[in-house]
């Protein structure tokens, strides 16, 4: 093996290849600007300013990217395991719709028992919408990237139905404005507030300790071993007696879930503390779905990492509202950025691994699939036994 | 339910479910040839979202539907060849790179809507087509022989399809190199071309069927496609690569929609109910992906790029 300080420069070089993207990208942004006949500098100061120049501009950063982050974790998670996530934006819908059915059939409960019980239910719900796409990869050959698409479809489907049919406010349709949301959920399951602030909740909280959590789970516990295990090769995996198939379907249903727990923190974290819906996911989920899949690339698909990046790209959402004031420019911008970021991180990825690499590699047996190694964690500790038995 | 089976109403909806179908149809037929040379394309809807705003804000300054059509064409080429080079040239992972195409096209779609044209103003729609002496025939010409070019063209698209990959040279080569590539390598025949060749029309399939939604709407707003583009990947798992079964997921999809927006107007459903009624093609589609991934195999390169001498 080559020297240690050789592959400490190496890995500097590919720890800055995605940050280089994310700044290409807003090269790219600030050249939009101009040609929009806006001014980057102005803009540029507005969206810092509005996404983290002010104790409120934080709350409002910290809030945006809590949802990234739970989606950002869980897609960590599946893709540990070799699989891709694409449905956070379904999962987030699922968990959302069955804290708000849990809370609304329990509407006299103390806090005390609602508010874990509507936030277990998100998991549940994001559960469930993960395992079964799981669930038909590992037993029946669907790639989950398509499953996972159309249980979004079914999702937004079945969220309509219940906002426009049984879950809407009877008061709507008293006045016969119809508006499909819910009433305003009971008060024990809202969020409690953080340092007597009456927006900054508990929910970036969560999230962050959803982040150790699988952080501890994935490096930490044999079934995380497993995940990786199954994620690297998956017939070493089976050789070596470990149930390749229930760990698939266990890695996508703790992704779902992370990203139903995300749905429930929107619903119960809102300012209107009711579900709404404007008849699209991204109406409920503000894409936070898929800018999850942001973050956690940003991340390096490293739970951990993942904690800064959703907070770098919950502050450019946020900071393109204020962009939108300062410069009349819209904040799809924005969106349009975080499509940039993904482009230039995944078009890198060959490069980033090349350096990382030791050696080049030279022998290599065909592999069944292509590699979609990140980078090793910080410190991956001893791995426990392979063989941990039953579970 | 009576009222549904008038004549009148049959025919709106059959003729109506032909017409929803060509978006998707477009697309699917699109992803197949690059799913066919072995490349996964998931940015699909980014592309489509893209060509809709392009086709329609160059049917509203110009009033050309042609012209906007042309418009959707040649963005959905320029994409084509970006995610070739993504993709082919980059080797970046399939799952994930085509999403970023996708939040690209959702929010640029939306930045110059919101930017040049603000509120959606309505534009000219395609004119049509009666076929001569077949749009006569009772019943059956005014459900299929009535309708605007871009249909006929979507639907002509099928047979040329399989013309071209089932008994062409060209169709020889995406074939060989969608499940052998290191043997078509072997052969002479350029991995790479093929798939820039195959994605690049797909781009432009997906160009083409944001234009023909928006000027078939003749509306634009934020997410017109609503993941029609993620439908459309699907559809091509479901129609287990081929173009026949690429237009019968389109058109069910098709169909099932113009069913439900027919029974919402006349009123004989309440509007949750179609919610749940829109359900159904999901649905379907998901347990076709069951059946299709039990008895056909998807092209054996799929999703991988190609390296010479591994």
């Amino acid at each position: 093996m080559t020297s240690q300080g050789g592959i400490s420069g190496r890995r500097l070089l590919a720890y800055s290849v995605p940050i280089a993207s994310v700044l290409a990208a807003l090269v790219l942004g600030a050249l939009m600007l101009i040609a929009l006949d806006a001014s980057p500098v102005e803009g540029v100061k507005a969206m810092f300013d509005g996404a983290f120049g002010s104790g409120k501009a934080l709350t409002a950063t910290l809030l945006k990217a809590t949802p990234l982050l739970f989606v950002g974790v869980g897609i960590t998670i599946a893709f540990r395991a070799n699989v891709i996530n694409i449905g956070g934006e379904g999962q987030m819908v699922m968990g959302a719709l069955l804290s708000t059915i849990v809370a609304l059939n329990m509407p006299d409960v103390p806090a005390a028992i609602m508010l874990p019980a509507v936030l277990i239910a998100g998991l549940i719900g994001g559960a469930i919408w993960g395992a079964i796409p799981g669930a038909l990869k590992a037993y029946y050959g669907v790639n989950e990237i398509l499953s996972t698409i159309m249980l979004n479809v079914v999702a937004v489907q079945f969220m309509n139905y219940l906002l426009r049919g049984p879950l809407i406010d009877p008061a709507e349709i008293e006045r016969g404005t119809r508006i499909p949301q819910t009433e305003r959920l009971p008060e024990a399951a809202d969020l409690p507030f953080l340092f007597g602030s009456d927006r900054l909740h508990i929910g970036p909280l969560l999230a962050i300790a959803a982040a150790i959590a699988a952080y501890i789970l994935l490096w930490r516990t044999p079934l995380g071993y497993r995940v990786r295990a199954v994620g690297q090769n998956t017939d070493a995996s089976r050789y070596a007696g470990i149930p390749v198939k229930r760990t698939i379907v266990l890695a996508l249903t703790m992704s779902g879930a992370m990203a139903g727990l995300a749905g429930a923190v929107l619903v119960f974290g809102s300012e209107s503390h009711r579900m709404v819906t404007d008849g699209s996911t991204a109406g409920f989920t503000g894409s936070a779905g898929f800018n999850g899949i942001v973050a956690a690339l940003f991340g390096a698909l490293h739970p951990l990492w993942t904690i800064p990046a959703s907070f770098l790209f919950g502050g450019l959402l946020v900071g393109g509202n204020a962009l939108q004031r300062a410069v009349q420019v819209p904040a799809a911008l924005i969106l349009a950025l975080n499509g940039l970021v993904v482009v230039f991180v995944v078009s890198t990825e060959g490069f980033r691994r090349r350096l990382l690499e030791r050696q080049p590699a030279v022998v290599e047996e065909p592999a069944a699939e292509p590699e979609k190694e990140a980078p090793d964690p910080p410190d991956t500790g001893p791995p426990p036994a392979p063989d941990g038995g039953g579970s | 339910m009576s009222d549904f089976f008038t004549e009148a109403v049959l025919i709106a909806t059959v003729a109506g479910g032909i017409r929803l179908a060509v978006p998707l149809l477009f697309a699917s037929l699109g992803e197949m040839f690059g799913q066919r040379s072995g490349v996964l394309n998931l940015g699909v809807d980014g592309v489509m979202l893209l060509g809709a705003f392009g086709g329609y804000y160059a049917v509203l300054k110009t009033d050309n539907v042609w012209l906007g059509l042309l418009v959707g064409v040649a963005i959905g080429v320029v994409f084509g060849l970006i995610t070739a080079v993504m993709s082919v040239t980059l080797k970046a992972e399939q799952g994930i790179s085509g999403i970023g195409i996708y939040l690209f096209g959702l929010g640029f779609s939306d930045l110059l809507f919101q930017k040049w044209v603000g509120t959606p103003l309505p534009i000219k729609a395609f004119p049509k087509i009666n076929i001569p002496v077949l749009s006569d025939i009772p019943i059956i010409g005014e459900m299929l022989f009535r309708h605007s070019a871009v249909v006929y063209i979507a639907f002509a698209a099928v047979p040329l399809s399989m013309f071209i990959i089932n008994r062409t040279n060209f169709g020889m080569k995406i074939r060989a190199v969608g499940e052998n590539p290191e043997a078509a390598d072997s052969l002479g025949v350029s991995v790479t071309k093929v798939r820039y060749a195959t994605l690049i029309i797909g781009g432009l399939l997906a160009g083409v069927a944001g234009a023909a939604l928006a000027i078939d709407l003749k509306i634009f707003q934020q997410n017109l496609t609503n993941a029609a583009g993620f439908i459309a990947i699907a559809l091509v798992y479901f129609g287990a690569w081929r173009p026949l079964g690429v237009m019968g997921g389109a058109l069910l999809y098709g169909f099932v929609n113009s069913i439900v927006l027919q029974l919402k107007t006349l009123g004989i459903i309440p509007r949750s109910w179609s919610d749940i009624a829109a359900m159904a093609p999901a649905i379907v589609t998901i347990l076709a992906l069951v059946i299709v991934a039990q008895r056909f195999k998807p092209p054996a390169a799929l999703t991988k790029p190609f390296e010479r001498g591994r």
